[in-house]
């Protein structure tokens, strides 16, 4: 299979101007392919900069040097350098992200957030919100809190409404940061084939995972930040 | 769960349309020696959210007046995509080659502006009903049935009690009447949704409220907007892209939360750094 993203020569360094201009380089030098149907692993002790690396691929982060290139539309595309309504085009089709935690919109029910990437796809209310169902009982996140907005939530709820969110509209690129962290056994073990599920249709994964379980469970590549620290 | 992409629709149209709907170029504005806003240029496509920040004084109430042809431009030109009475499009216009009367006709049917105050964007004499109809009447149309209709309609969809459409907007909350003044700009179907501070002067659960509206009612309707705000958090929410402006120019720009999340310029990142959750 070809790569359908690549990192090539990235750099990331924080210029922390009220600071005095203090400088936090992160990486430099970093070269990354991952093509359809691999799971690569982060690893590196924390702080190395594996967060940081996924925010330079999904463009949430402005990366100090190099280029982050996905295959969109069928051909190469720099997101560093892309509009902001391409970039935002990518992430509705080709880039999914599933962050840390939920940012939750008030007001909002836990089932509109999880429709939303569908709905933006274009998908009529109505199925957005059939599928949006079948993946909030898929993560077992209790009925009666469908309708009610998340804010209140546990950590777990909230993070389980955020990986349904992150992955119904199904992108072939998939960037997970710590998707389980805040979850029991039972529903790291459902997020755990979820993934599987993905990278076996051909999805691309970058991933970071703290328990070793769920790595073991997912992984087919790990990917040393360290070696690219300054 | 395999076949969902294979199912999924079309991407909403225009959303890859490479013709931009309003293009500020080299725009600015002086007053006496000093320049308010200077320099700013920017494609914005249709249905895109652009926010601009800025603290007061930072020229960015007065670039939304220069792109909505409230006020000339002393520097730069304004062009916007016009269409016909048809609905067709005819390639970009710049605005100071418009007609007085032609630059009203935009403003009130392809554009709206929402204003901080919503008491300068309502007529407060005349009920609630009869300022969503406004638009329409002055376009002609005098069907009091389709009118009410109409009114009601728009009252609906912003969530306003109907029962309250013969009542003056005197009588309304501070969020109601942002509503109504939403309503109002909202009946002619417009393009393009100019707002200055729209939810600045209103209670923090009440602006939750109208924040949510607005933002399923950009996307619903596929609406452009610009949008003025000095709330780092209004800008998340709503905006596609930002512009942060500071003594009358354009210091940073960029998607919303790579801006938010990475700020580069040292003013956009004591900004950020400023409030307690952007």
């Amino acid at each position: 299979m070809n790569a359908v993203l690549a990192a090539e020569k990235l750099g990331k360094t924080f210029t922390l101007h009220q600071r005095g201009g203090v400088q936090l380089p992160v990486f430099r030098g970093l070269d990354l392919q991952v093509t359809g149907g691999e799971c690569v692993v982060l690893t590196g002790r924390s702080g190395s900069g594996k967060s940081s690396l996924l925010r330079c691929l999904y463009g949430n982060y402005a990366p100090s040097g190099g280029s982050v290139r996905v295959r969109h539309d069928g051909a190469w595309l720099d997101l560093t350098t892309a509009a902001p309504r391409t970039v935002l085009d990518v992430r509705r089709r080709t880039l999914g992200y599933v962050s840390q935690f939920l940012r939750v919109i008030p007001r909002v029910p836990a089932l509109d957030i999880v429709a939303e990437p569908l709905r933006q796809l274009g998908i009529a209310a109505d199925e957005a919100r059939d599928r949006a169902t079948r993946w909030l009982a898929r993560m077992n996140l209790p009925e009666r809190l469908w309708r009610l907005p998340p804010a209140t939530f546990s950590g777990g709820e909230q993070q389980r409404v955020n990986i349904a969110h992150g992955l119904i509209a199904a992108q072939p690129i998939l960037l997970l940061d710590e998707p389980t962290a805040s979850l029991d056994a039972d529903n790291r073990r459902v997020v755990v084939e979820t993934i599987r599920v993905a990278r076996d249709r051909g999805a691309a994964i970058v991933g970071i995972f703290h328990d070793d379980e769920v790595r073991r469970a997912v992984v087919t590549r790990e990917f040393d930040v360290e070696r690219f620290r300054l | 769960m395999r076949t969902q992409r294979e199912s999924s629709g079309e991407p909403m149209s225009g959303d890859a349309s490479d013709d931009p709907l309003l293009s500020a170029r080299g725009v600015g504005k002086r007053f006496g020696a000093r320049f308010a806003c200077r320099n700013v240029s920017f494609d914005l496509f249709p249905g895109e959210v652009l926010a601009v920040v800025g603290e007061s004084g930072s020229g960015k109430t007065t670039l939304l007046r220069l792109l909505a042809a409230r006020l000339p431009c002393d520097e730069g030109s304004v062009l916007y995509a016009l269409r016909d009475e048809r609905g067709a499009q005819r390639g970009l216009t710049d605005l100071t080659h418009l007609s007085e009367a032609r630059r009203r006709w935009l403003a009130r049917t392809d554009w709206g502006f929402v204003e901080q105050n919503a008491r300068d964007g309502l007529r407060m004499n005349v009920s609630g009903g009869a300022n969503v109809g406004e638009r329409l009447m002055a376009l002609g149309s005098r069907h009091y049935g389709r009118l009410r209709a109409e009114a009601l309609h728009w009252m609906q969809r912003v969530e306003l009690d109907t029962t309250r459409i013969d009542d003056l907007p005197a009588t309304y909350s501070g969020g109601m009447q942002q509503r109504l003044q939403i309503a109002r700009n909202l009946v002619t179907k417009p393009r393009l949704v100019f707002m200055d501070e729209p939810t600045s002067g209103l209670d923090v659960s009440v602006q939750a409220r109208l924040l949510d509206l607005m933002r399923e009612l950009t996307e619903e309707l596929h609406l452009a907007a610009i949008i003025v705000t000095h709330d780092l958090a209004v800008a998340r929410l709503l905006a596609h892209r930002m512009l942060v402006m500071k003594d009358g120019r354009v210091i940073e720009e960029g998607l919303t939360d790579r801006l938010l999340d990475d700020p580069q310029d040292p003013y956009t990142q004591l900004l950020v750094s400023s409030v307690l959750q952007p």
